[in-house]
């Protein structure tokens, strides 16, 4: 089935609805919750207001730590009133906060809505608490503000930020960008070991001083498809890109994996060697979670940038119809190839006028609806059956081993209604 | 700039979504940036709520910045009520929104929306949610409620109820009835399920109902001096708060007081022989200001524990706390610093926490039982069971939370007697919680495996501490109980530290025993 894909244009090229109006989203400063955990001498210390620790605390949902790798400096109404004493408090919070926790290597300055309203120099900030932390502790600035950065592009803006700062390199390598869970990230590394492709090196690097390099000998493949600054960050210093479906399901896994593969001219006995038992693996564990899916219809909102690549699993992988497939933004360099794979029929929508998207979705009456937290109680009130996207930024659901519990996921919610014989009144 | 970890309280404007969500008919109209509409999920998914909040958000990007904000906030604005058809609305803006002084509160009111616009001023940078809550609350009684004539028979308003709130739901129910019981009747309850209609009728009811402060008095204040309406000062929380409630109703009213304690239980467990063991109990509470005080006097008086910290992060109530503090004879602890709440249970080493969702999680991380008596509050403290904490059946159901994370009455002094016994011994935990049996081996130390701060039990403080410990006073010290460990390490360091003493051996550890002996 993977094999005309490089043929067919599919909906590479179809319109999009572009809608401006109320947007239903997280802001990039959510992609801390997972960031932190993926990089473990980290300290993400946003510059905001009360409101965005309340963001964190609230999309966290859990607080396990006492004192967790992530904190708010809270903009106060004396902060506001001169810049030079922002700067200042900024330095004294900052000093106190490395001096109770030595197990720091990395710090981010991460901008907000209002420290950059307040036009508040971060970057600035970032190289002077640098010059005078190095090498013990690096000081970078991203931001993950709403008006800059919708959700998952908070991730994006981090390793964007980070791309800067890796050291030249002429070797011939791959990089591969995208946190994924520790587990999900060796299954990758050992694929690609098995196939003979190296050296790989993944970004973001769990510690500080993890080797990572760049050059113009590099290649890179994302696994995440919001990683449009990284992916424009790397091309800067002189990668290129290896353009793929993303790894999702084993349609996903393989057009992703077999890019690679062509680009480090591994033949086909090779690729097929490492590859089919964990496709015929997918395969079978797609087929038997995804059941409940084939033949239902579904309805994306356009949360966390993954909904072009997860309506190409879903329709194609678990036989599903999609209706509408929103993304908060559509960049074809790299959603594209997942775009080519989707058969005609579905609107592909950018950006976001929430009340009359829901009236789509409402007339829509899709058998699974995916959306937010916001919408998805309130939705299910009126009866329809959602998917809460969220769960699909912190669950492992890349590559062969874990597209059985992605079609998992989708499933699970028809399989509940299915299941519950009272109906809420 | 202070550096925060956890919070007590949003920032003020999800105070007025609390307002709002809890109404109906009425619209909000938020002047905020992409991302701020994270507050929808509080009310969706914590509180369960079946419709999303009534709040439209002109959710502006960078490229909106100094060409058309203004704009965007009022199309939202026509859009909204267009939509919506609400009666009323407030607008206002969030923290950011209010950096960039586009005046939503100006312009909506110059839009000819024939319907009341309630401009809203909450300072972001300033205040937190419950003020916004409780200002938002009086603006809209302040715009929309006018003297009128009283009912015929006496009646009242609650007023307080929010959503988001801790109990609010099952507390209105509850206060309702205790209320019917004396012949009252509830002519308005705000701002939960109230509309924008109702508070115009506001001024017919005999006198207010202050449920919760934190949310509702400055309304009070309002309809005291512009309608002449009383309003209580008794929070009906607990078997004697509700108690003196009543005499206070009856004061208001002229009526007789007058409560059907037939299904009241908690005096009768608490005097039942199994909670002798609830004895002198050490407890430390923190939560908002109005619910800590109530929780005082019920675990003093009712359960019979001993407070031995309270506190509240609600800066509005300091001054009460402290005062209330002064009487139980403890410190009163005045912060929204999660860390200096967890440090001061730390160094109190109390036998359970009464505190929010944030004391739950230290009293996880510290080993520590803790059940939950104020906002902030998760998921599972919006029970579908019926579960008031105010009048009879709040006192029925704090008994029950209250006794619950505890190792039951029989059980604890079985845990004394067989505190070695290899299946029956301190870790193994209450036998009544879920989490599989620990055998002593396994059990070495859980706390400084999963926490990367350990408790003052384990032996990196042990090395810190002035007095050094004999191994076979440390052996001993281990044998005692799990839950007032802390509080004999610390009692017989203290004792030997005055006493100038370096070491301790058994022999001090049993003589501070005697010494602190109660």
């Amino acid at each position: 089935m993977m094999d005309g894909a490089h043929t067919q244009s599919g909906c590479r090229d179809a319109p999009l609805l572009k809608e401006r109006g109320q947007r239903e989203v997280f802001c990039g400063l959510t992609a801390i919750v997972w960031l932190h955990r993926k990089m473990q001498d980290a300290f993400f210390l946003v510059v905001g207001s009360r409101t965005c620790a309340h963001l964190l605390q609230s999309a966290a949902g859990v607080m396990i730590f006492a004192e967790p790798r992530f904190g708010t400096a809270i903009l106060e109404e004396t902060d506001l009133a001169g810049m030079a004493d922002a700067q200042v408090e900024l330095d004294r919070e900052v000093e106190k906060l490395l001096s109770r926790r030595s197990d720091i290597r990395r710090l981010f300055l991460v901008g907000s809505c209002p420290s950059e309203v307040i036009k508040l120099d971060l970057a600035k900030a970032a190289e002077r608490l640098s010059a005078k932390y190095n090498p013990h502790v690096n000081v970078v600035n991203f931001s993950g503000s709403g008006i800059e950065t919708t959700f998952t592009e908070g991730e994006d803006a981090c390793l964007a930020a980070l791309v800067p700062e890796l050291p030249e390199t002429q070797d011939r390598q791959l990089i591969v960008a995208g946190a994924l869970p520790d587990v999900v990230q060796d299954q990758m590394l050992g694929l690609l070991d098995d196939m003979g492709i190296g050296p790989v090196t993944v970004l973001p690097t769990m510690r500080a001083d993890d080797p990572a390099a760049v050059g113009p000998n590099t290649v890179f493949a994302l696994n995440q498809p919001f990683l449009n600054e990284t992916h424009a960050a790397l091309i800067r210093r002189g990668a290129r890109h290896i353009a793929a479906p993303f790894p999702f399901g084993e349609e996903g896994t393989t057009a992703w994996l077999r890019a690679i593969a062509n680009e480090f001219g591994v033949d086909q006995d090779t690729f097929d060697r490492v590859t089919a038992a964990p496709r015929d693996r997918a395969r079978r564990a797609v087929a038997q979670a995804g059941a409940t899916l084939h033949d239902k219809s579904v309805f994306l909102f356009p949360d966390s940038q993954l909904e072009i690549p997860l309506a190409r699993f879903l329709t194609r992988e678990c036989g599903m119809t999609a209706t509408e497939i929103g993304q908060p933004y559509v960049h074809r360099d790299i959603v594209g190839p997942d775009m080519a794979l989707i058969g005609d029929g579905p609107v592909f929508s950018e950006g976001q006028d929430v009340d009359k998207q829901l009236e789509r979705a409402r007339d829509a009456r899709a058998d699974l609806t995916v959306c937010g937290l916001g919408l998805a109680n309130p939705l299910e009130a009126e009866g329809l059956t959602t998917k809460w996207a969220i769960e699909l930024v912190f669950t492992p659901i890349h590559f062969y081993e874990q597209a059985g519990d992605l079609a998992g996921l989708f499933a699970r919610p028809l399989r509940r209604r299915d299941l519950l014989k009272v109906d809420a009144p | 700039m202070k550096l925060s970890v956890w919070t007590y309280e949003g920032p003020p404007h999800v105070g007025a979504m609390r307002v709002a969500t809890a109404m109906k008919g009425l619209h909000y109209v938020l002047h905020a940036p992409q991302g701020d509409t994270y507050a929808d999920l509080l009310f969706t998914m914590i509180e369960r709520r079946d419709r999303r909040p009534p709040v439209t958000y002109t959710t502006f990007q960078a490229r909106d910045l100094g060409a058309d904000t203004a704009n965007l906030f009022k199309t939202a604005c026509t859009e909204a009520v267009e939509r919506f058809d609400p009666q009323a609305i407030i607008v206002g803006a969030s923290c950011t929104a209010e950096l960039i002084q586009d005046d939503p509160g100006g312009m909506a009111e110059t839009m000819g929306l024939g319907i009341p616009v309630i401009p809203l001023e909450l300072p972001s940078y300033q205040r937190k949610e419950n003020f916004g809550a409780d200002e938002t609350f009086f603006q809209i009684v302040r715009t929309l409620a006018r003297p009128t004539d009283r009912t015929g028979r006496i009646t009242c308003n609650l007023i307080g109820a929010t959503a988001l709130g801790f109990r609010h739901r099952d507390d209105i129910t509850e206060l309702t009835g205790l209320l019917m019981e004396m012949g009252i009747e509830v002519n308005v309850t705000a701002p939960y399920d109230a509309t924008p209609a109702d508070i115009t009728r506001l001024g017919a009811a005999h006198f207010n109902v202050l449920m919760y402060p934190e949310t509702g008095e400055a309304a009070c204040r309002w309809m005291e001096r512009e309608l002449g309406q009383p309003f209580t000062k008794t929070v009906p929380i607990g078997v004697g708060a509700t108690r003196d409630f009543l005499r206070e109703v009856a004061e208001i009213t002229g009526l007789t007081p007058k409560i059907d304690e037939t299904r009241l239980r908690l005096p009768w467990y608490s005097a039942s022989v199994d909670s002798t063991y609830l004895t002198g109990k050490r407890v430390f509470l923190f939560g908002d200001g109005t619910h800590v005080a109530a929780a005082a006097r019920i675990a003093r008086d009712e359960m019979g524990f001993e407070v031995v910290g309270l506190g509240c992060y609600n800066r509005e109530q300091a001054r009460m706390i402290r005062a209330l503090a002064k009487d139980y004879g403890v410190d009163a602890l005045v912060t929204d610093d999660y860390l200096e709440v967890e440090a001061r249970i730390e160094a109190l080493a109390p036998e359970m926490i009464l505190g929010t969702q944030m004391e739950r999680h230290i009293g996880k991380r510290l080993g520590i039982p803790c059940a939950v008596i104020s906002a902030p509050v998760h998921v599972q403290d919006f029970p579908a069971r019926y579960s008031p904490q105010m009048g009879i059946e709040g006192a029925n159901v704090i008994f029950d939370t209250w006794v619950h994370p505890l190792v039951m009455g029989l059980e604890e002094h079985l845990l004394h007697m067989f505190r070695e016994d290899f299946e029956f011994h301190d870790d193994a935990g209450a036998s009544h919680h879920g989490g599989k049996a620990v055998s002593a081996s396994d059990a070495a130390d859980p706390v400084a495996e999963t926490a990367p701060h350990p408790p003052a039990d384990s032996a990196a403080m042990t090395e810190t501490a002035d007095v050094v410990w004999h191994p076979a006073a440390e052996k001993e010290l281990k044998r005692i109980p799990f839950f007032v460990r802390g509080k004999a390490r610390r009692n017989t360091e203290s004792y030997a530290t005055e006493r100038g003493m370096a070491e301790i051996s058994v022999d001090t550890l049993y003589e501070a025993k005697a010494h602190f002996a109660r």
